[in-house]
């Protein structure tokens, strides 16, 4: 163990590799990691974000197809009603035309059978009258016999 | 190294691998140079400047290289360990932990370095004597741990002011009775003394010691029988992967105990 100027020389350099460390080494490299250590929170941070976004995003999606379910099932309600609007008021319609035509039907068999009734009342009136005819052998003047004739076929 | 131990003896080879290769090896005396101390020192300082502040320009905050990612990985522990000891501004602290740490590191680490390496190199160019390991020589062990003394006497002042720190000297530990002063002086003192001789004694003696063992395991390799020899080849094996330990714990003792003596000097007691 022997102390001499090496101790000196070597003083002189320690407190310069220090002073140069201080200067030049430690800033560069710690504003290095502190920027990537901000850089880093932030992109948690912003992930964080991103999984909140989404979160909320799908919230709405679900909240948009309830709605649009529910639009849906109304207006298959709605239509549902106006199909069964549209039946009913078409079957009221063939039940009028039916009554209708059967009423029509109906007049003109009146009308048909009271013809037909007339018409067998002058044909029984003139048989009657070839009947009677026949039964007194002589002529009878049609026209003289005409009021006793259409009594009779009246009461025919 | 074999031919050396063999002419002249182990003890002779030990004395000669101990001696610093300086201009006035006779004469001695203060004004007289380890220029191996002062060499290897300085290269390693500048190779860890300039490789640190060569990556430190071109640091980025995106991805790093393999090399920012290293020093940055020293940076932290450094920073880290600076940050449990002291709790201040880091700003002067931390790069004088992280200058001291590489360093010594660096320093320490030249005891991996066959012994014989470097002495046989330089030998070719007329070098007689070269000690390859700074660390190893008591001047630069004590030019640390007094530049770290001036620190702490440094932060002390500035931290209690002139008249704070002169009142602390003389009134603790054992109270400002006037008839005490003397003795808290002289406590303070060799509290203060033994800081800087502690620091440079340990790791001093640390890596003399190891060095000594390496040469001690070198003379066996030519103790001219193979038995020897490999009983040499295995043990510096050994000593050489249980000194990696050893230099890693050597530096970074020495890192913590500096920071935590210069944050002692700012605590009032």
């Amino acid at each position: 163990m022997e102390f001499n100027a090496t101790l000196l020389g070597e003083v002189i350099s320690f407190a310069i590799l220090i002073w140069f460390c201080v200067q030049f080494i430690w800033p560069h490299i710690l504003n290095a990691i502190e920027e990537r250590q901000k850089k880093i929170a932030e992109g948690l941070a912003a992930a964080e974000r991103a999984r909140a976004e989404l979160k909320d995003a799908d919230a709405r999606v679900a909240e948009e197809i309830k709605k649009a379910r529910q639009q849906a099932a109304e207006i298959i309600d709605k239509a549902q009603q106006q199909a069964n609007q549209i039946l009913d008021k078409a079957r009221e319609d063939a039940i009028a035309e039916l009554n209708r035509q059967k009423a029509a039907a109906q007049a003109e068999i009146d009308s048909m059978a009271q013809r037909a009734r007339e018409a067998l009342r002058e044909q029984v009136g003139a048989l009657a009258v070839k009947g009677a005819e026949k039964i007194i052998q002589r002529e009878i003047d049609a026209r003289a016999h005409k009021a006793l004739l259409d009594q009779l076929a009246a009461e025919i | 190294m074999a031919s050396e131990a063999q002419q002249g003896g182990l003890t002779e080879y030990i004395q000669h691998h101990l001696t610093h290769l300086s201009p006035h090896v006779s004469a001695g005396g203060f004004w007289s140079v380890h220029l191996d101390s002062l060499a290897v020192s300085l290269v390693l300082g500048v190779l860890f400047v300039l490789w640190f502040w060569a990556t430190a320009r071109k640091a980025t905050a995106g991805v790093p290289g393999k090399t920012q990612a290293f020093i940055e990985l020293v940076v932290e522990f450094v920073d880290g360990q600076v940050k449990d000891v002291f709790h201040g501004d880091r700003r002067f602290l931390a790069p004088l932990a992280l200058t001291v740490f590489v360093w010594v590191f660096l320093m320490n680490a030249m005891d991996l370095l066959p012994v014989d390496l470097l002495p046989w190199i330089l030998g070719k160019f007329g070098v007689g004597h070269f000690r390859a390991v700074p660390t190893a020589d008591v001047n630069m062990t004590f030019a640390m741990s007094l530049t770290v003394l001036v620190l702490v006497i440094f932060y002390s002042f500035k931290a209690k002011g002139v008249g704070g720190y002169l009142h602390e000297l003389f009134t603790a530990p054992f109270g400002a009775f006037p008839l005490l002063w003397p003795f808290n002086f002289a406590l303070n003192l060799v509290e203060l003394a033994a800081k800087p001789v502690s620091l440079a004694m340990r790791l001093f003696g640390n890596m003399y010691a190891g060095e000594l063992v390496f040469m001690l395991i070198a003379g066996l390799l030519g103790a001219g029988s193979w038995a020897l020899f490999g009983l040499g080849v295995i043990g510096y094996t050994a000593w050489g992967i249980f000194h990696i330990l050893i230099i890693s714990i050597q530096a970074f003792i020495f890192m913590v105990l500096t920071v935590v003596y210069i944050s002692m000097a700012h605590d009032h007691h």
